[in-house]
């Protein structure tokens, strides 16, 4: 009788892989705030719809994200590090560099805002919390944010690496994990407006400072490039970038929407991101 | 998966990302322990019935393996599947296959340990029968696997109960893909990750259920078969 | 009925095996025939189970050797024992058998056959299907002869079959051993009751300390023991 057990398990496996296999597929590797938004949730059945292709997305940090790509087991990566993705096109590991779309990152901190730091200013935000060691949540994983994070230091006149103290809490997880941590610990915390606004474990926490030029937040995407690994589906991880900046895909990403606001905006057609 | 639904109403619903997933988590973690068995078992009978250098060092080894930290295995396995790796051109990072494979590395060691211990001491029953009655080594193995069957349920039982439960193991190798490699397990650290609490504990409800759904079913399997047999 | 070449006679030449710390046989030299049932008695630890495994092949000599119809090495295709606590499969009494049966090699189509005739042999009619390790003692040892004489043997050897059962049980095993002796098979056995080495011997050998001290068809030995240990023995007071 066991013998039947085992053969059965077996055959279903043998069933579920081909199935797997008829199908057309990218894998995109991409950030974790950008699947805890929802986006891809609401984007990828478009795609599919227009075009067939199954994209499966692995989410992880934007520095993650970059490794995936360089090792070959992603067809596109789409992350939000400028910087980043510029190094991983000078290194070869890229075709091309499309902006795709933009939102913000927000400080988030506890309501009452024991460290007064509410306002429009992040950089002096950020020096008030140094000055009174508010606590504060850091990433601390290469993700966008943490990089847009450190930037927002730098820009404060601060290095934070030498300067942070037992306030500054380094997690090294992802965008949900960090706000689980700040709502827990009744700290301030860097996010991006999509996680934020899907977020559901809020605690005591709001934004603090938001609408400061400096808390854009570009997203861009790009080719792995089939010359450095050669099992890259080219073709159809083009047709889905093309998707994203095209008409159709920029008013989709557009289109989504949490409780009525946008989440997202479209931008692929500015040259300067 | 509606994020605004609780996990009760997911299940009564129906919802089909809902049964996806428990379907995906059964499969892998079945699956894991079927090729398990086939490699372990044998193994363990082997390491139980045989005399070589070296056995001792063999069974400390079989037993510290059973401790193998999930996610230890899974960078392991993450490293030799990725495009750059060895095996790269096996094409199976981020597939339900290389969570079969990681999980099946994170398995085998309890079932083969467990088998070891279950044959050796059947062997000091059987011993003289066999040897009397002229059963050559083959023989003996397969009678002695076969006598074994109901703590080697058991053993499988102990096998799953460590798939079905792990997650750092999966959501590496698997990527925890949405509609493909996404398990119960990988769903409730997302969930939870997006602060969305009340879905994950509420199917980490289901997930205990589900186990104590397939331990009862064995036990009653187990249970009825040994009224038979004695 | 029997094949051309026999397992008997089983010779001992100078055999001697040796325990952990201690001599189990010493030198021992003997012949065993073919014919009336041979019984082994003696005192705990006078080497009976240590004799009936050697010479079953079980045990390899430390000194000497044994043959097996003047084969050195022969596999007991042709040799049963029966141990004294046997250990039933987890199965049912027709699969014990059926077990015993493949083991021997038995066609598979003569199985159905031969499990109804042995177990008609040993008084368990009925109870093929019955779990094998639920059975009382003298159900499993009825078994367990079965299981020997599923191989068709020249030699039965049995290792105290009756000590832990009672009369009726006991009783019952005697009849069926005498029956098999009676049907040409060779039995060898060892007993701790010398009623029952009486009822059953065709002749009794004496073992004390690991060496064979008496010889005798079983009317001489218990009428007029030749050794002193022998008679001791007979009065009951040879205990070690």
């Amino acid at each position: 009788m066991l013998r039947r057990v085992f053969l059965l398990m077996f055959a279903v496996l043998l069933l579920a892989a081909p199935a797997a296999a008829q199908d057309k597929f990218i894998v995109v590797a991409s950030t974790t705030s950008t699947q805890d938004s929802g986006l891809f949730g609401y984007l990828l059945p478009l795609f599919k719809m227009k075009t067939g292709i199954d994209v499966r997305v692995v989410a992880q940090g934007t520095g993650q994200a970059l490794d995936t790509g360089r090792r070959g087991d992603a067809d596109v990566v789409f992350v939000h590090a400028k910087s980043a993705e510029e190094k991983f096109l000078a290194e070869g590991f890229g075709v091309k560099r499309h902006p795709v779309m933009y939102n913000d990152f927000v400080l988030i901190g506890p309501q009452n805002d024991p460290a007064g730091v509410k306002g429009k200013d992040i950089v002096a935000a950020l020096r008030t919390i140094k000055q009174k060691a508010a606590p504060f949540i850091s990433r601390g994983d290469r993700s966008g944010t943490h990089i847009a994070e450190l930037k927002l230091w730098q820009d404060a006149g601060i290095d934070i690496g030498k300067e942070k103290g037992p306030w500054y809490k380094e997690i090294g997880q992802g965008m949900g994990a960090a706000l689980n941590t700040a709502s827990a610990a009744e700290a301030y915390v860097l996010a991006d407006r999509g996680t934020w606004l899907s977020f559901k474990n809020r605690g005591v926490l709001a934004i603090v400072v938001e609408g400061d030029k400096r808390l854009f937040n570009q997203y861009g995407v790009m080719l792995v490039n089939p010359a450095e690994h050669p099992n890259v589906k080219a073709d159809l991880g083009q047709q889905f970038i093309d998707w994203l900046v095209s008409p159709d895909g920029q008013k989709a990403i557009a289109g989504y929407k949490i409780n009525g606001q946008q989440l997202f905006y479209p931008n692929a057609d500015d040259p300067y991101a | 998966m509606q994020s605004d639904a609780s996990a009760l109403d997911l299940i009564l619903s129906g919802d089909p990302a809902l049964y996806a997933i428990v379907r995906l988590s059964l499969i892998v973690s079945l699956s894991a322990v079927a090729i398990s068995a086939v490699i372990g078992i044998p193994f363990g009978a082997l390491v139980a019935l045989t005399r070589f250098r070296g056995r001792e060092g063999v069974i400390v080894l079989l037993n510290t393996l059973m401790g193998l930290p999930p996610v230890v295995v899974g960078l392991a396995v993450y490293l030799a599947l990725s495009r750059s790796g060895p095996l790269g051109s096996l094409g199976l990072l981020f597939t339900p296959a290389a969570m079969v494979v990681a999980q099946t590395i994170l398995v085998t060691p309890i079932i083969a340990a467990l088998a070891r211990q279950a044959i050796e001491d059947l062997w000091q029953e059987y011993c003289d029968e066999l040897t009397a009655m002229n059963v050559g080594p083959l023989g003996r193995v397969a009678t002695l696997i076969l006598e074994a069957r109901f703590s080697l349920v058991v053993t499988l039982l102990a096998g799953f109960g460590r798939a079905a439960a792990e997650v750092g193991a999966i959501i590496i190798v698997g990527g925890n893909i949405q509609g493909y490699t996404r398990t119960m397990t990988t769903a409730i650290a997302l969930e939870t990750s997006k602060g969305d609490l009340p879905l994950a504990l509420g199917l980490g409800a289901v997930l205990i259920a589900i186990v104590i759904a397939v331990n009862a079913l064995v036990w009653f399997a187990r249970r009825a078969g040994e009224n038979f047999a004695g | 009925m029997r094949a051309a070449s026999s397992d008997l006679p089983i010779r001992f030449d100078a055999v001697t095996v040796r325990g952990d710390a201690v001599i189990m046989l010493d030198r021992v030299s003997v012949q065993i025939e073919a014919g009336a049932p041979t019984v082994l008695v003696g005192p705990n630890g006078s080497g009976k189970t240590t004799f009936l495994r050697t010479a079953m092949g079980l045990i390899a000599p430390s000194a000497g050797r044994v043959t097996w119809g003047g084969a050195e090495s022969a596999p007991p295709l042709r040799r049963a024992f029966v141990f004294q606590r046997p250990a039933m499969l987890r199965r049912s009494a027709q699969g014990n058998l059926r077990y015993a049966l493949a083991a021997a090699r038995v066609p598979r189509v003569r199985h159905d056959a031969r499990i109804e005739e042995l177990l008609a042999l040993v008084g368990l009619d009925g109870f093929e299907r019955r779990p094998a390790r639920r059975l009382s003692g003298g159900e499993q040892q009825r078994l367990a002869l079965a299981r020997g004489l599923a191989r068709d043997p020249d030699v039965l050897f049995l290792d105290e079959p009756t000590a832990s059962l009672d009369p009726a049980a006991t009783k019952a095993i005697e009849d069926i051993i005498r029956a098999i002796a009676a049907s040409g098979i060779k039995v060898v056995m060892s007993t701790h009751d010398l009623g029952e080495a009486k009822r059953l011997a065709g002749e009794i050998v004496l073992l004390h300390r690991g060496r064979i001290v008496e010889r005798a068809p079983a009317a001489d030995f218990l009428g007029a023991p030749r050794t002193g240990e022998a008679r001791a023995f007979v009065a009951g007071e040879l205990l070690v």
